[in-house]
């Protein structure tokens, strides 16, 4: 305990958010193998821990780095098509968990380097300008994803952007991608296991990255751009792996969550998801990466919990959220936490 | 001329910017001695503040030359000339407010500190090994100003003078040669801008820089500049030695509109 106290604040904010993970898959694990698991909630802990990656990719675009993207979803979108490609070509001549691990890291690599695309001139702009400008990136790769054709024969991948028949394939021939009916009968190689050993890697990068040189220096930028410049800090460029970084996080978590299903198709990833995701991070506060960890679990799990409520149940949802929305932003709400979070300290005191 | 023999830390030739219409600075001529303190001074909206942005590249100039060092500045990003050797701080403090002090000094180190994005992730003993000079150099400039205790409040925590001291702390983290404080002394009592004063002075002294500041608190300007520049309406209308600049008649004119000061 000793030990603890003396350790740096972000460095127990980053243990803190471990030890929440671990224990969150302690407690499906165990919830498991007594059978409380329900079927509905089993099939939802892979889109909660994808969720959760996208909020901490989201949040460190939005909260360490300051700006507003609303084409998150379209990262999501490159990554998961990308790893369907990847495992589904591999399929046969490599054992699952590294079809997986391929997968993540194509797909996060694609998706990283359509970051890189995107932020070199998305990111010329600032605030409003710079939102309105990855929602419509967003929608480009949705509606790219709509019409691209990918399959796969003894001579290699084929892809075409016109429609199936052009793909021109042997007879052996499979097609992985059929544009906008997307990918079906992929194999479902996301375990939850290896979804939150992901969900572990990415609190590390995110975690270490913000507090080491990088994540100051693209903290500096978000408090004051001119005064970073004055310092001697190369603005474009912190900014770029902030949003790079995020991007291809973006991607790891759509390959995750592309694979848990049979059937993926681009429109999943449109401005709702983003939007979505927006809303994990704001909830959850801004740059507060423990907020997003709950708040995506949460509010990914609620609609799930709100099934008996039948037809009222998105209603329930959205009053959840402007009630959430209230509680963290009413100062008496605020106040009444921190008195809480400082009781303790007050009676060592005495 | 004594000093003909050292290059100048800093030479500007017919420097000027136009604003459409309007010439905010015309015909800068100055040159700043590797480690002179020098005065800018002049009535409000003369074009002090726009100068600063001129040297370091805020503002792209119009016309003319500066020389940093030697070396002409005409294709360098404000980054770029800060690596080069000028650093400064601001009018409007623009400190980095969510930051801690610490930290705040850590930007200012940041092209000083040699460690990469990929040991900073995967906390390499660079990273390690890098990151203690950096803390351990961020409270050596800190202890300067007696700061060194307050490391770890947050920036737009600190009392108004503090985050003027922070805002200088920061600008000589980043090892420049030329120093420019643009009213350094605002918002300070009396007592505050006398230990400034020695602050400016020993800086100098210890670190072997040129120091080019802006201000309107005269005892402070006459009391440690070796050499004041006078301007109004962005031309320079008067050089030289506290005394001589007292005793200009242009000066006084600009400052009193004509008539004699009375002391």
């Amino acid at each position: 305990m000793e030990l603890f106290k003396k350790l740096k604040k972000h460095t127990k904010m980053s243990f803190l958010n471990y030890g929440i993970v671990i224990v969150f898959y302690i407690v499906i694990q165990i919830l498991a193998m007594s059978g409380h698991l329900t079927n509905s909630l089993k099939g939802q802990l892979i889109p909660i821990v994808s969720y959760v990656i996208m909020a901490l990719a989201l949040n460190l675009v939005v909260g360490i780095s300051g700006e507003l993207s609303l084409g998150h979803a379209g990262f999501m979108s490159v990554g998961a098509f990308s790893g369907v490609v990847v495992s589904m070509s591999m399929a046969g001549s490599a054992p699952e968990p590294v079809r997986l691990i391929c997968a993540i890291l194509i797909g996060a690599l694609l998706a990283g380097l359509a970051g890189v695309i995107i932020g070199i001139p998305v990111l010329r702009l600032n605030g409003d300008y710079l939102a309105i400008v990855t929602l419509a990136f967003g929608e480009i790769i949705k509606n790219v994803m709509n019409c691209l054709y990918v399959g796969v024969d003894g001579a290699g991948i084929h892809v075409s952007f016109k429609d199936a028949g052009s793909l021109g394939m042997a007879a052996d021939g499979k097609i992985l991608i059929n544009g906008p009916i997307g990918a079906n009968g992929v194999t479902k190689l996301s375990t939850f296991m290896a979804g939150t050993v992901l969900l572990i890697i990415v609190l590390i990068i995110i975690q270490n990255l913000v507090n080491s040189r990088t994540g100051l220096a693209i903290m500096a930028i978000r408090d004051n751009r001119i005064a970073a410049e004055a310092s001697g800090v190369p603005v474009t460029k912190y900014k770029l792996i902030a949003f790079v970084t995020s991007a291809a996080i973006a991607g790891a978590a759509g390959a995750l969550y592309a694979l848990n299903y049979s059937t993926i198709a681009p429109k999943k990833f449109d401005f709702n998801t983003s939007i979505l995701v927006l809303v994990f991070v704001v909830l959850g506060g801004i740059g507060n990466m423990t907020g997003s960890i709950i708040a995506a679990a949460l509010l990914t799990i609620l609609p799930e919990l709100l099934r008996k409520f039948a037809d009222y149940r998105m209603l329930i949802y959205a009053i959840v959220l402007i009630i959430v929305m209230i509680a963290t932003n009413n100062e008496k709400v605020r106040a009444f936490v921190n008195g809480l979070k400082k009781k303790p300290a007050q009676e060592e005191a005495k | 001329m004594s000093d003909k023999a050292q290059t100048p830390v800093l030479q500007t030739s017919h420097l000027g910017i136009d604003f459409g219409g309007l010439t905010a600075v015309d015909e800068f001529n100055i040159s700043i001695a590797p480690t002179e303190i020098k005065g800018l001074i002049g009535p409000n909206g003369a074009g002090k503040t726009t100068i600063f942005n001129l040297l370091t590249k805020v503002y792209q100039p119009s016309r003319g030359t500066i020389l940093l060092d030697g070396k002409d500045t005409r294709n360098m990003s404000p980054v770029q000339v800060n690596h080069a050797g000028i650093a400064r701080t601001f009018q409007n403090i623009r400190l980095f407010d969510q930051l801690t002090v610490e930290e705040n000094v850590k930007i200012g180190l940041h092209d000083h500190v040699k460690y990469g994005m990929f040991s900073g992730i995967f906390r390499l003993p660079s990273f390690w090994k890098e990151e203690k000079r950096a803390h351990e150099r961020a409270l050596e400039l800190l202890d300067i100003f007696g700061m060194a205790n307050e490391a770890d409040v947050r920036a737009d925590s600190l009392p108004y003078g503090a985050q003027r001291r922070l805002e200088i702390v920061r600008a000589l983290a980043t090892q420049p040669k030329l120093l420019l404080l643009d009213e350094p002394a605002a918002g300070m009592n009396p007592s505050e801008t006398e230990e400034l004063m020695n602050n400016i002075k020993k800086i100098r002294d210890e670190f072997n820089i040129a120091v080019m500041l802006i201000e309107h608190d005269m005892n402070l300007v006459m009391g440690i500049c070796e050499n004041i520049v006078v301007v109004n309406f962005g031309k320079i209308i008067a050089e030289g030695t506290p005394t001589q600049i007292q005793n200009d008649p242009q000066v006084i004119e600009a400052y009193l509109g004509g008539r004699k000061e009375e002391d």
